[in-house]
């Protein structure tokens, strides 16, 4: 049946190219696992693109329930950690996720690093990953204060203090990151709107330019 | 399919078919995936539609005028009701008009208009009936809609207990 449905979108729109360019294309044997099995270090990126889809699916649920309110936000997630079915786990999902696809994104680093594969002509894929660490690292600072416990308020208010050491600009930073002279209401909502909506969008356009360039310069070749 | 395969299959029709190697890799495959898939999906799913399948705590019943005080005319009560909304409780307030009928029976009538959702008011033009202000709307005292409005207005469950009128949820008007 499905091979019908296949077929006849298929006759209407010729998917089958547009699929075979992304599914079909030659994975070299020294990173093929079944080859070497050493070779499962190649997989990290992979897994670091695995967990960021969960993330990205677990966070757009957790916000059916979620409210960036500094009155209503910790009750919000109480609400749905303890109340809601599989609460537990899809907010379990978004909070663990969030570590590993740190601890993924280093080892893909450490393997990027130790293989050479940042080298020409693969020096811009590397600058983009940098940037895309950077995001992930925004993610997990501004999602952390979203349950609005004592531990987010007060790691929030030691990061934003980090960010106010820097010379000449820091205090302008802090008070942008804040949305004015303390941690409250308006430090939440911006918080919120940067993990969800403006850091995404960046990491989404930040990928597609990761693996298009992949794709490009193919991958680099056995040490 | 080779000469020897051909042979073989017509010998021993009775035997399972063989499966090939591309359809083992695929089933095999295909499951793992959708396991994969199942795993991560299905909690997020039960999540989302868990307000569909949370039990329905029956409308309890609040107490709200003293039998006496109703008479054959209809009058406004308001009375709190206990709201819980996921992680916010409240206590709105609720209307109801209440009459006994010519058999002395208690009924409560919703003022939720049922053209456009207005709220209704009673005798506003001395013609024993409740007027709608939006669209001129208007019902008898049982709530039969007699004009504009497509269905009758909703009745409160009434329970009457040491003489005082307790109202519970909406149903649908079964007085006309």
């Amino acid at each position: 049946m499905f091979k019908a449905i296949y077929n006849w979108i298929d006759e209407r729109l010729d998917i089958t190219p547009m699929w075979r360019d992304v599914a079909d294309h030659e994975v070299p044997e020294h990173v093929n696992p079944a080859h070497h099995f050493s070779a499962f270090v190649y997989c990290f990126g992979g897994l670091t693109f695995f967990i960021t889809v969960i993330q990205i699916l677990s966070g757009m649920f957790l916000t059916m329930y979620y409210v960036p309110d500094i009155i209503n936000a910790y009750a919000s997630v109480d609400y749905l950690q303890h109340k809601v079915a599989f609460g537990a786990i899809v907010r379990g999902m978004h909070h663990w996720g969030a570590s590993l696809v740190i601890v993924m994104m280093f080892l893909h680093t450490l393997r990027v690093f130790f293989t050479g594969a940042y080298k020409h002509p693969r020096e811009m894929n590397w600058v983009v990953g940098m940037l895309i660490f950077f995001v992930m690292l925004g993610l997990g600072f501004t999602g952390y204060l979203l349950p609005w416990d004592n531990k987010a308020y007060f790691a929030t208010q030691v990061g934003i203090q980090i960010a106010e050491s820097v010379p000449y600009i820091g205090p302008f930073i802090a008070e942008l990151l804040r949305g004015g002279d303390i941690v409250g209401a308006q430090t939440l909502t911006r918080f919120f709107a940067i993990h969800v909506f403006f850091l995404p969008g960046a990491l989404l356009a930040l990928l597609a330019v990761h693996f298009i360039m992949i794709r490009r310069q193919g991958i680099s070749g056995p040490l | 399919m080779s000469n020897r395969e051909q042979h073989e299959q017509s010998h021993s029709s009775a035997k399972k078919k063989t499966m090939s190697r591309r359809q083992f890799l695929s089933y095999t495959l295909g499951g793992a995936g959708a396991f994969m898939v199942g795993g991560v999906a299905l909690p997020m799913i039960r999540f989302a539609i868990d307000p569909v399948l949370q039990k329905k705590t029956g409308g309890t019943f609040v107490k709200v005028a003293q039998e006496s005080e109703i008479t054959t005319e209809p009058k406004e009560f308001k009375y709190q009701i206990h709201q819980v909304d996921g992680w916010y409780e409240s206590d709105p307030v609720r209307t109801a008009w209440i009459a006994r009928d010519q058999n002395g029976v208690i009924f409560a009538l919703s003022p939720i208009c049922k053209h456009l959702g207005c709220t209704v008011n009673w005798n506003t033009h001395n013609d024993n009936q409740y007027f709608c202000p939006c669209h001129e709307a208007k019902y008898s005292i049982d709530g039969k809609n007699l004009k504009v409005a497509p269905a009758p207005l909703d009745e409160y469950e009434v329970e009457l207990r040491d003489g005082w009128v307790y109202l519970g949820p909406v149903k649908p008007n079964s007085r006309v």
